[in-house]
């Protein structure tokens, strides 16, 4: 099977197209194919497992060379996929719950007349993402990561009758701009570094690099992670894209997508390992978003917001987690996964709940749904479990895992994770207990109802990962050795004790929990936000001024530079339209006064042009 | 290289003293009649530059002849050197003439069927 | 008379294989006047196209003789150089002139003809017009003028001395001044185009002349070989070459629209008839860059040290000044001239890079370019309202809905223009930008790629608009063009996803392309 490995990305990429190009003909079965394209590249990717399981460790990397994409002199750069460990779980959780909640859409958007469009930009998806974890180099892995890009740009912008979601697509794509400037550079400093960007020659290469090379490809490889997993100070994205269908936030905006970054960084490993500048980097960049996506947790009404900030928070974990080597790459992996099932699973629950609330998604409109919605209720608990970290579910035994990594590195970065998990227990609780428990806050013509089975049969068999995952891939598949080969994994050392750790964190989210309980299950929630909170409440509620930050530091410049410069150019229209998407509104008149530009004009700067290059001559030529 | 340069100085400032020679003459020996015809440029009927009256612009005839000319007053500057070293380029130099001349001749043909000759 | 005057004159030798690509278009286009002269009107322009393509085809296929029996070396007495990037530069052009026919054809797109004025001697808005156009008549001088410019375009980067260069440079300007100002819509703003075009030209021709010139009294020699081994010869740096350097590139910056030689750009791309813009952003780019290309890598290497500081300003103004204020624009084809000038500063790092590698990468990004621009511009074309093309970014809004196939073709073209991977732009930048990197110019390529992130915004934008914004109201509709255009369109767009996912055969063809010096 592995030599069909390719059929993994060909599947729903074929899918994809015949969606696309079948126009309305595909109307009727469309979201049936997509369906089947997802279960099948499942299927190709259980397969392959099953072949890799029966060899030895050593031996279960494997590289299939699909043809040369670019040689140029000393450059070479293959289409080729790399099989080992490390991709091949990635694969598993991307046709997982990519297939789950390809079945999940079915029911969510059967009364969509889109519908077929929507499937095929997940089945693109599916095809891209794959693309960016089998890819066996860095310009591959480019590739795909432009693709989850596009393939997420059009999902949180597919109700484009919202115009907040069209501004979100357009935020959730500038905002990756600047993170792929950073994976650009990055490629291109391994290019002149070690000649080569396959990850195996690099990582090879790595080795008996200089610390400086190793430092700047990782800052840049974490500025790319930044901007793709929306860690501080490119989070703003993140919050926004829930402006797209919930079947999209959970599986782009939850379970894959955003964790790239984190993949990457784990893909490096051979260029932190020598780089501790850069790891330490890494580690403030996901402890800050640790506690900063918490804190916006906290303060959010909107259900699929406050699943965002948590999203955005779990990743700091594990972004935190890929930053203390091989003590933590393995743990974060381990995370990763098990964030994939209950975070997907809550936020299914969440698209459920909203489904059965008139696409209400104000938690102080919900209240006593546990009676209305006893599958959603039970679900979403397990997830709510995993997340804060109850034994045995899955949650608990991977972050407990970081938060020992944390301690041996320092006891500073370990006390970050552990008010984090306090924090995370706080916001869970005060979300489970506005929507589930307390007295029923519902709207006037609002009916909960349960959802249909083709929702709650995702969100079941999601709910039995987040239940027993963490167990199964610890001590039944064994991950530390499963993953060791490919990114390395040494025993924590250091730090406090399990025996002492672990009562220690529970109580710590007990009093989290405790807290979130009394005050939103035990007292009356109102129906209208309080307005007379503290700052810190005004602050997380603003995002923690995620915006006004980007606002100042990245498009007001732009914005000024660019309309001094069509002042300069003198023939362009009001600077009013710079950066706006309203470009509707500009009429004739305007396109007559570009027509302003005179050639007299144009020759005298020509004659400047050529006097300050003469300038310029001179001076170097004195020089 | 200086007997060279002598003749040709020297025919340059006989044709630079008979310029201002006649008009010098002409101004202190002729008649001084003035009329309107008398100041206008060339004499030729045609007012250089559109009248506010009666005025307009210059036909566009004039341009075309201007063309035309300019187009046979370019072949005749190639012939002058080619003439000169007819010798040393021999047949080769005849024969790409006669593309020149020959396609020279391809612009007329067209100025010609298109009724660049007619005047009215 | 002494003979010592004259000078010992003997017949150059010519080799006509090495000529026949050049030949075999101009003798079409004086065969194109002759049509012109002796057809009879109603089958002129059919005749006309059937000559030009044929012309085109046959000049081809003598490229690919060239190619084939590696006919290389320098021919009429040194002027012309015949080498692996003439063959490459030669070919390109010839197709991108053959994708331009295609489009300069289209007949349909426009219920009163094709898009040049029936009569373009006849005043705007006049009587005259009015009754040409009622005519249903032809320009077809058009085809004659376009022959000359290719021919123009096929001698540019090939010229191995400068009065060849400057020669090669008018013959291929003159009737672009022409065609620009040819348009049968909104016929002012196409003429004020042709003659802004027309004098800013002169304007720089007038430089670049001077700069022979004075490049002439450094070297004794017009020729590109002498011309460098006069600079390694000399010990001390001397101001009349570096000046005269310094004039020549500016008359070549122009022609490729680099800052601050750029603004003539966006008024002609907007002015000219949309599917004259298309084969200038083509042709001209490619011709203007190989002339460049040959100049700096073979006459002006041992100026590259004085040369660089000028170089580097210049490259990062015209991506910074392409990208930022292409950002402003409302119209289409504007916000494409504006691109055009961005790609024009990606380029430049190549002819600053100074290697094979980067040769190799300028000239696969002027093929990517070529192809796409050209296909950019031939979907353009198609977007029309009552009065003409639909050019304003306001009235593209809910394109994606009315016309899904097309909006998704102009994305595609869009995206290659952002360099997005798996289209000929990303593999272009990505092997410029690669050699730049190698050969030390780190500054220049982080500059390139923040101006190619703020660049990708522009696409995007109109992507945004094309899918997720509702339709204006304007009666815009996305016509059904004639086989020629649809031809063009589908032949680009392959081109530019082919040389996107599978580049190799093209640097294969690449890898023994070098200058003759």
């Amino acid at each position: 099977m592995t030599a069909y490995a390719w059929l993994l990305v060909a599947l729903p990429l074929a899918g994809a197209a015949v969606l696309l190009l079948g126009g309305k003909r595909t109307n009727a079965w469309g979201h049936l194919l997509g369906t089947a394209m997802s279960l099948g590249s499942f299927g190709v990717g259980v397969a392959t497992l099953i072949e890799m399981l029966a060899k030895t460790a050593e031996e279960r990397e494997t590289i299939i060379h699909l043809w040369d994409w670019i040689v140029v002199g000393t450059f070479h750069v293959p289409v080729a996929l790399q099989l080992d460990q490390l991709s091949i779980s990635f694969v598993l959780l991307i046709t997982g719950v990519g297939s789950l909640i390809h079945i999940y859409s079915i029911g969510y958007m059967a009364h969509d007349e889109n519908r077929r469009k929507f499937f095929a930009y997940l089945n693109l998806f599916i095809a891209a993402m794959l693309v960016l974890v089998l890819a066996n180099n860095y310009m591959l892995l480019y590739v795909g990561w432009e693709g989850v890009g596009l393939a997420s740009y059009l999902l949180i912008g597919f109700w484009i009758h919202k115009p907040s979601a069209a501004t979100a697509a357009k935020k959730a794509f500038v905002v990756n701009r600047v993170g792929d400037v950073g994976l650009s550079l990055a490629v291109m400093l391994m290019f002149t570094a070690f000649g080569t960007v396959t990850f195996g020659e690099v990582n090879a290469a790595a080795e008996s690099a200089s610390t400086q090379t190793a430092t700047w490809i990782g800052l840049a490889l974490l500025l790319a992670a930044c901007g793709k997993s929306a860690q501080f100070p490119l989070q703003s994205w993140l919050l926004d894209a829930m402006e797209g269908p919930t079947p999209v936030s959970a599986l782009i905006h939850a379970a894959t997508m955003v964790t790239a970054g984190v993949y990457l960084i784990a893909r490096s490993h051979a260029i932190y390992d020598i780089a501790p500048i850069a790891q330490t980097a890494v580690i403030v960049i996901g402890g800050i978003t640790l506690i900063m996506g918490a804190i916006i947790g906290t303060a959010k009404d909107d259900i699929k917001k406050g699943l965002a900030g948590s999203t955005m928070s779990q990743i700091g974990y594990m972004i935190l987690g890929v930053g203390l080597g091989p003590v933590g790459y393995v743990f974060a992996l381990f995370h990763l996964i098990t964030h994939g099932f209950f975070k997907a699973g809550m936020f299914l629950g969440a698209g459920s709940v909203m489904h059965g609330m008139h696409d209400d998604v104000n938690m102080r409109h919900y209240g006593n749904l546990r009676t209305a919605m006893k599958i959603t209720y039970a679900t979403f608990g397990m997830g709510f479990l995993a997340i804060i970290g109850i034994p045995p579910f899955a949650g608990f035994w991977s972050k407990d895992e970081i938060i020992r990594a944390a301690f041996s590195h320092s006891p500073l970065t370990g006390i970050v994770t552990l008010i984090g998990a306090g924090i995370t227990a706080f916001y869970m609780t005060r979300m489970m207990a506005m929507t589930f428990f307390g007295t029923a806050r519902w709207q006037d013509d609002v009916h909960p109802h349960e959802s249909p089975k083709s929702m709650t049969i995702p969100m079941m068999i999601l709910s039995i990962g987040s239940a027993f995952g963490g167990m199964l891939l610890l001590f039944v598949a064994n991950i530390e050795s499963w993953l060791e080969p490919v990114v390395g994994f040494e025993h924590a050392h250091g730090g406090p004790d399990s025996s002492v750790l672990i009562p220690v964190t529970l109580t710590i989210v007990a009093i989290g929990a405790m807290m979130g309980w009394v005050q939103y299950a035990k007292r009356e929630v109102p129906l209208l936000a309080p307005t007379d909170v503290s700052i810190f409440t005004k602050a997380a509620r603003a995002d923690l001024y995620g915006d006004t930050f980007n606002e100042a530091v990245f498009m007001r410049p732009g914005q000024y530079l660019t309309r001094s410069l069509v002042y300069v150019d003198n023939k362009v229209v009001d600077g009013v339209v710079n950066g706006t998407a309203g470009l509707v509104g500009v009429v004739a008149a305007q396109l007559r006064r570009t027509q302003t530009g005179f050639v007299r004009s144009y020759a005298l700067v020509m004659v400047l042009g050529v006097v300050v290059i003469g300038a310029i001559a001179a001076i170097v030529g004195m020089a | 290289m200086n007997n060279v340069a002598i003749p040709i100085l020297a025919l340059g400032l006989i044709a630079g003293a008979f310029a201002v020679f006649s008009v010098a003459i002409a101004s202190i020996t002729g008649p001084k009649r003035y009329n309107r015809a008398r100041v206008d440029a060339y004499e030729c009927g045609i007012e250089p530059t559109p009248q506010p009256m009666g005025g307009g612009r210059i036909p566009v005839k004039y341009y075309l002849t201007a063309m035309l000319f300019i187009v046979f007053d370019i072949e005749i500057v190639f012939l002058y050197p080619w003439a000169v070293s007819f010798d040393s380029l021999g047949i080769f130099g005849l024969f790409e003439m006669f593309l020149f001349s020959a396609s020279v001749l391809v612009v007329y043909a067209y100025v010609w069927r298109r009724g660049g000759l007619e005047w009215d | 008379m002494s003979s010592a005057l004259i000078a010992d004159i003997t017949a150059p030798s010519v080799n006509y294989y090495m000529l026949a690509p050049i030949l075999i278009v101009l003798g079409g286009a004086v065969l194109s006047v002759l049509v012109e002269a002796f057809y009879p009107r109603e089958s002129r322009r059919s005749a006309q196209i059937a000559l030009v393509l044929t012309t085109l085809v046959v000049a081809f296929l003598a490229v690919l003789n060239i190619k084939v029996d590696a006919i290389l070396g320098f021919t009429i007495v040194n002027s012309l150089a015949i080498d692996g990037v003439s063959v490459f530069l030669q070919g390109l052009i010839i197709l991108s002139a053959l994708v331009g026919a295609l489009l300069i054809s289209e007949n349909r797109i426009d219920p009163l003809g094709d898009a040049f004025a029936a009569q373009s001697s006849a005043l705007p808005g006049s009587e005259d017009e009015l009754a040409f156009t009622e005519r249903g008549w032809y320009q077809t001088e058009i085809w004659s003028l376009f022959l000359f410019s290719v021919g123009g375009m096929l001698i540019f980067p090939i010229a191995n001395d400068l009065l060849t260069l400057f020669v090669a440079l008018e013959v291929m300007s003159l009737p672009l001044y022409l065609l620009v100002g040819m348009a049968r819509r909104r016929r002012l703003l196409s003429q004020e185009a042709a003659l802004k075009y027309f004098v800013l030209g002169a304007f720089s021709s007038a430089f670049m002349l001077y700069g022979s010139a004075l490049v002439y009294g450094f070297a004794n020699s017009v020729e590109l070989g002498d011309i460098a081994k006069a600079l390694s010869a000399s010990a001390a740096n001397s101001n009349l070459m570096l000046v005269g350097g310094i004039f020549i590139l500016i008359g070549l910056l122009f022609k490729v629209g680099a800052a601050p030689f750029h603004q003539w750009t966006p008024d002609v791309y907007q002015g000219a008839p949309t599917a004259i813009t298309a084969f200038m952003s083509a042709g001209t780019k490619v011709a203007a860059f190989g002339a460049l290309l040959r100049v700096f890598y073979v006459a002006l290497s041992g100026l590259a040290w004085d040369l660089s500081a000028v170089l580097w300003a210049i490259a990062i103004i015209t991506m910074l000044v392409g990208t930022i204020i292409g950002v402003a624009q409302s119209d289409i084809k504007r916000m494409l001239a504006y691109s055009s000038i961005a790609h024009a500063g990606f380029l430049l790092l190549g002819v600053i890079a100074q290697s094979k590698a980067a040769l190799d990468g300028s000239l696969f990004y002027l093929a990517g370019y070529a192809f796409t621009s050209l296909g950019a511009f031939a979907v353009v074309s198609l977007v029309r309202d009552a009065s003409g093309e639909a050019n304003h970014l306001g009235q593209w809004a809910g394109l994606g809905k009315r016309s899904p196939v097309i909006a998704s073709v102009f994305t595609l073209f869009l995206l290659a223009l952002a360099g997005i991977p798996l289209t000929s732009g990303f593999v272009g930048k990505f092997a410029v930008f690669a050699a730049a990197y190698e050969k030390g110019l780190a500054p220049l390529v982080v500059v390139a790629v923040i101006a190619s992130a703020i660049a990708g915004f522009f696409y995007v934008r109109v992507i945004v608009l094309m899918f997720f914004t509702d339709a204006s109201g304007d009666e815009v509709s996305v016509v059904v063009p004639s086989f020629a255009t649809a031809a063009a369109i589908t032949i680009t767009a392959v081109v530019t996803i082919v040389l996107g996912v599978i580049p190799q055969p093209v640097f294969d063809l690449l890898s023994n392309a070098l200058f003759l010096k």
